[in-house]
């Protein structure tokens, strides 16, 4: 499964990012290779409409689950087209903790 | 042709709409039915409130053009999406997945203009809904309001305006705060703009960045002090040393305040209030009556 981190910097040290649209960066977590890639968000000057646009990106990276803190009416109408999970958590991690905490749940919901 | 005076202000609060609703009652002793007053305030309008007695007498849908993709024609090169400067379209090739987001669509065609294949065709969205009254003591109002969610305010007042019937002597905008489009599109034809400020540093701040605006639109101005008695003496001095028109003072009155709470500000006038009212109206009558014969063209 492809599973996107809305970061706030390009390391597995980096902070989970709070907003969706306007995140700095995505780590894109691939849970059957255990490989990570980021990507940058060109979103974030965006006059209006950055989540609709973050959420075409993530339908390029194939997402099918994202865990950010906060999505917008617009990009979550958006993503639920595409049946992709999105997951509202109030934390303040690095991204390894989160795909740690993927890594011990995952299984479980198999 | 129409004397056009807006009241506007910069900070939100000062009293715009209880400058305009005043003004809309005592300019009509004079000019009868002549007067009409349009609430520009399309997010928040709320000069109807304080006509208990209004009528509906017509209401109408604003409408803006939003475009719609042909399925069977687009080839998802997704020029459209680019060219959009607000975002407004999604392209995803990949998915073969088109969609138009009309919150976020200006109405500007360059959709249109950018695709190839003509994909792009279209159609009537609504924005809002404008509707006239009778205010319940001969005069007509009217009373712009943008649909929850919308962006289109600037477009909202223009389609209000466009609305307003011809043949009245005086006509009355009351302004949306703030100094950007929305303001310029309600002051943009004015023949007068009235711009009421109080004496704290906010409402100070904001009068400058009013008048800098009016300035730059070469729009005749006047001010007008509301809650006199609060904040500090700047404003009074700026007006002085840049010698601008002071139209009237309104003192700050817990009395005047809980009126306007019960929405009864146009009834039971303080007697005060009431000469200030006046004082400020026969000031705007003298332009209005000097102006006559002498209009510029619009803008």
């Amino acid at each position: 499964m492809k599973i996107v981190i809305t970061s706030k910097g390009n390391t597995p040290d980096s902070i989970m990012d709070s907003r969706f649209g306007r995140a700095q960066w995505f780590c894109l977590y691939n849970t059957e290779t255990g490989k990570t890639s980021f990507h940058q968000n060109p979103n974030i000057e965006a006059m209006g409409g950055a989540g609709t646009k973050t959420a075409e990106l993530m339908v390029e990276l194939e997402a099918e689950r994202i865990i950010s803190g906060h999505f917008g009416p617009k990009a979550k109408s958006l993503l639920e087209k595409f049946n992709i999970q999105l997951i509202e958590v109030d934390i303040e991690e690095p991204i390894q903790g989160v795909i740690d905490k993927l890594d011990q749940t995952i299984p479980f919901q198999a | 042709m129409s004397y056009k005076i807006a009241i506007a202000s910069g900070k939100g609060g000062t009293g715009k709409t209880t400058v305009s609703v005043n003004l809309f009652k005592y300019l009509s002793e004079k000019y009868k039915k002549n007067v009409f007053l349009t609430d520009c305030d399309v997010e928040e309008p709320n000069c109807l409130i304080f006509f208990n007695d209004a009528v509906l007498l017509n209401e109408s849908t604003a409408t803006k053009l939003v475009p719609s993709i042909e399925k069977e024609k687009c080839t998802y090169c997704g020029k459209c999406a680019e060219w959009c400067e607000f975002n407004a379209i999604s392209i995803i090739k990949k998915a073969r997945f088109t969609e138009v987001n009309a919150t976020l669509c200006h109405s500007c065609g360059a959709c249109s203009v950018a695709c190839n294949f003509d994909a792009i065709t279209e159609h009537s969205d609504p924005i809002g809904k404008i509707s006239r009254y009778e205010s319940g003591f001969g005069c007509e109002l009217m009373v712009g309001r943008l649909n929850i969610g919308s962006t289109m305010q600037t477009m909202m007042i223009e389609k209000t305006k466009e609305n307003i019937p011809e043949n009245h002597k005086v006509l009355l905008f009351d302004s949306p705060p703030g100094t950007s489009c929305p303001v310029v599109e309600t002051i943009s034809d004015a023949d007068y703009v009235v711009l009421v400020t109080e004496p704290t540093p906010f409402g100070f701040h904001d009068l400058k960045l009013m008048i800098d605006l009016v300035t730059e639109m070469q729009l005749p101005f006047g001010i007008v002090i509301n809650k006199a008695g609060l904040g500090n003496n700047e404003v009074y001095k700026f007006i002085d040393d840049n010698n601008f028109e002071l139209l009237g003072e309104i003192p700050f009155s817990k009395e005047y305040a809980s009126l306007y709470s019960t929405g009864n500000i146009l009834k039971n006038i303080p007697l005060e209030i009431d000469l200030l009212f006046r004082q400020i109206t026969e000031r705007l009558i003298k332009k209005i009556e000097k102006d006559e014969g002498n209009h510029h063209t619009e803008r």
